[in-house]
């Protein structure tokens, strides 16, 4: 039974990520491979790369990878293919095209903005201490009143 | 009948949370002191109701009542009890129950250790942190019932996920709810300042250890979630950018600049809108983040439960806070002037820019989670945003934090000089180039990122020792070393969080530069190389767990010729819940983890994978001394000066201890 079970598990366990016997015997090409699929994403998953899914249907992108690698295919050539048959999903890194233009220039537009106001305000800073401005101590009539009185007890 | 219980003082909770949130705000606002003095008594009940609830749920998973739902579907009388016990919130229903017991604990703490709040603050407090439970208690009882029973209850459950099924889910969860949950009592004192209409260096100084709080457990929590997602295989790695762990790294970044911000109100009386601000944010990303993991909206590796209806609860949630926190603060914040001044160049000024750096990082995280969506909702494009975005869009900010930080950290307050900073750290800057070249040196044919970001580690390790050195003023180096024990322990934690920062910038880089991989097929006793290790595999068993059974392999590691480590990497299947997993072996140590992992039977041997990674330990290591920077300055004696003059004012007979 337990034996049973056993055969049954090695039957149902999935294949993890890259399998040694769908590796290029060219070690620069393999090298390439890996970079490629690690920006691709497994489509049937949650959120992996085809790099370290172990999906078939990764399995399958893997192998068509290294397959278009080894007829002679440069990198942005076997993405292509790879995007012309899957769409824009599979890409983990979002071409800087068009709307995603937005994604990208975001930060470093926040990041200005968010220094122009920082320095506005530190500007503005200094120069009230320039002017030698009197800070306000802030307490209404009654507080100015019981601080008085704890300070007398 | 226990059950019974639990959900009746469930419902009972609910009723006192709804009197906790109107009573204490009405007696505020009308200045009744019997109305507002209801909350902390209404705080402890809260919390202890909510507490016997929990309990009465962990009774049911600990016996395997099998009448309850919940338990049929993610428990089993095989597993083993820790994993009764962390099933209880390894699922959406019972982890909604643990995210309201903090929540009712952190109030009722508010209850307890406020005693030195001005009353009508108190009052306004504990009435807002209730009305988030309100909102949550409706959520869980109207959507998420944890205590239903079944009709017919079945002879055995469905047992967890095997993937959860690991030490990793009884520490994870709850810390990470710690740190989200604290962040409510960041929430409630702003939201409460903005109904006092008043901002001051007392305010600061009460809001600050809670946010401190909630800020070392986010990181413990984070750090953990990191390490477990690290040696479970199938989750992307010690951080992939995954949206979940997004959701936990965004308050992270928030509530870091925002203990940076109250010190600026604690100590200069400057920044209190934007502390305001950054308080009432921090909270959001927590809601934020609770939604992206529960709603399913977004893919996740991470994500459990999936049910859309739930997520438009959170949304309304959400908004409803988030809403009514903004246009209070739109309302209340002009209010609020600042009154300390200073230059350009000052710590202030360091501190703001710490600020924008942690807050525009914070949003670079946010419009890289949520542009999937958007993008398909306005621009009909179906796309992802992984890990290749993240890194380049998030690292030049990690860098220009990393740069200014040992800088910024030794500038005096009001008035600084950049030249003099850099002087001051000098030391640090030389150690910091050297690192970086030894980097280089001796892993030549890599990224030059690497050595980049290993000489900012080490700037930022030597930078805190510089800071909290000059620290000790002048003299002779004995008088200086001794100082150095008396120092507040806001010092200390200030330099240990911010080396622990480094270390975990070290570990990262290191790691992410300098790993080393072998996929290969071995054949049982046929030693190969991989780095400077002789990997064998010995024998490959059968092995029975108490709810799965395995094959074993053994594997031995070996540096030239003396047995280093013996591992036993595992591919595990759980009949039960028909689940099959693979459990890697890690040798770890301090400089490199070998990380083993067995894969399938084939041509005479078996698959087998073989990780070298560099320094990886120094990533939680560094997360835990940044946590322990955290508590050292959560300590420190200023906030406990309340807490004993209170003490002192009671009735004296019983002798000190």
């Amino acid at each position: 039974m337990k034996r049973l079970l056993l055969i049954l598990c090695l039957l149902a366990s999935p294949l993890w990520a890259v399998e040694p016997d769908e590796m290029l015997a060219d070690p620069v090409l393999e090298e390439r491979a890996r970079d490629i699929s690690a920006g691709l994403r497994c489509v049937v998953c949650r959120n992996e790369s085809i790099d370290e899914s172990n999906a078939d249907l990764a399995r399958d992108l893997r192998l068509l990878v290294r397959e278009r690698l080894v007829e002679g295919d440069s990198d942005d050539e076997v993405v292509d293919y790879i995007v012309e048959r899957y769409g824009e999903y599979v890409l983990l890194r979002p071409t800087l095209t068009g709307s995603n233009l937005v994604l990208w220039l975001a930060g470093p537009g926040m990041a200005l903005i968010g220094l122009g106001l920082a320095f506005g305000y530190l500007r503005s800073q200094s120069r009230r201490k320039a002017e030698g401005e009197a800070a306000p101590t802030g307490l209404s009539d009654a507080e100015q009143a019981r601080l008085r009185q704890i300070m007398e007890d | 009948m226990i059950v019974e219980l639990g959900h009746f003082t469930l419902i009972l909770a609910f009723a006192v949370s709804i009197f906790q949130t109107v009573v204490p705000l009405v007696g505020a606002h009308k200045g009744w002191p019997e109305w507002m003095a209801a909350a902390a008594p209404a705080a402890s009940a809260q919390f202890l109701l909510t507490a016997v609830s929990f309990g009465a749920l962990t009774f049911a998973f600990v016996t395997s009542d099998f009448s309850v739902a919940l338990v049929t579907a993610n428990s089993h009388t095989l597993k083993p009890l820790l994993y009764k016990i962390t099933g209880v919130w390894g699922n959406h229903e019972g982890s909604l129950l643990l995210w309201v017991l903090i929540l009712t604990l952190f109030g009722a703490m508010a209850a307890w250790f406020g005693g030195n709040l001005p009353p009508r603050l108190r009052a306004r407090v504990l009435g807002v942190q209730s009305s988030i439970g309100v909102a949550f208690f409706a959520f869980i009882l109207f959507t998420s019932n944890p205590f239903l029973r079944l009709e017919s209850p079945p002879m055995n459950g469905g047992d967890l996920n095997p993937l959860l099924q690991d030490p990793g889910l009884a520490f994870h969860p709850p810390f990470l709810y710690l740190g989200y949950v604290g962040l409510s009592m960041a929430f409630s004192f702003a939201v409460a300042a903005l109904l006092e209409g008043r901002v001051d260096a007392a305010w600061g100084r009460w809001v600050r250890p809670w946010t401190l709080a909630a800020w070392l457990f986010l990181t413990i929590g984070i750090g953990l979630g990191s390490w477990w997602a690290y040696y479970e295989l199938g989750w992307g790695g010690f951080w992939f950018w995954d949206p979940v762990e997004n959701a936990s790294f965004m308050p992270w970044l928030i509530s870091a600049a925002l203990l940076h911000s109250a010190i600026v109100v604690e100590k200069r009386e400057a920044l209190k809108s934007w502390t305001i601000l950054l308080a009432i944010l921090a909270f959001g990303f927590s809601l934020i983040g609770t939604f992206i993991v529960r709603s399913g909206v977004i893919t996740s590796v991470h994500a459990f439960a999936n049910d859309p209806e739930r997520g438009v609860f959170i949304l309304f949630i959400l908004a409803f806070f988030m809403g009514g926190a903004f246009l209070l603060f739109a309302l209340r914040a002009g209010a609020m002037e600042a009154k300390g001044v200073f230059g350009i160049v000052s710590r202030e000024s360091a501190l703001v820019l710490n600020n924008v750096l942690l807050a525009v990082s914070c949003f670079v995280v946010f419009i890289g989670t949520i542009w999937p969506l958007l993008s398909e909702m306005f621009f009909d494009r179906t796309l992802s945003v992984g890990p290749p975005f993240f890194n380049a869009a998030f690292s030049p900010f990690v860098f220009v934090l990393a740069v200014a930080l040992p800088i910024g950290s030794v500038m005096p307050w009001k008035r600084a000089s950049i030249g003099r900073a850099m002087r001051q750290q000098l030391p640090a800057a030389v150690l910091a180039v050297a690192g970086g070249l030894l980097a280089y040196a001796v892993f030549t044919g890599h990224s030059a990122i690497g050595p980049v970001f290993i000489a900012l580690a080490v700037w930022l390790v030597a930078g805190a020792v510089v800071d909290l050195f000059t620290r000790t003023g002048r003299g002779a180096l004995g008088a200086r070393l001794s100082r150095l024990t008396r120092l507040p322990r806001a010092d200390w934690g200030k330099a240990v969080a911010h080396a622990g920062f480094g270390l975990t910038l070290f570990g990262v880089a290191a790691l992410t530069t300098y790993e080393s991989e072998d996929i290969r097929i071995a054949r049982l006793g046929e030693a190969f190389d991989v780095g400077p290790y002789e990997i064998t595999l010995t024998a490959v068993r059968e092995h029975e767990g108490p709810n799965y059974i395995a094959l074993m392999g053994t594997v031995e590691v070996a540096r030239d010729g003396d047995l280093v480590s013996t591992l036993h990497p595992e591919r595990r299947f759980y009949p039960v819940a028909g689940m099959p997993t693979t459990e890697a072996a890690i040798d770890n140590g301090v400089s490199r983890d070998v990380y083993v992992v067995l894969g399938e039977p084939q041509q005479g041997g078996f698959a087998l994978r073989t990780y070298i990674k560099p320094w990886a330990n120094w990533i939680w290591g560094g997360s835990i001394i940044m946590a322990l920077g955290g508590l050292l300055s959560l300590s420190d004696r200023r906030y406990r000066v309340a807490a004993g003059a209170r003490r002192q004012a009671e009735p004296k007979g019983v002798p000190a201890e």
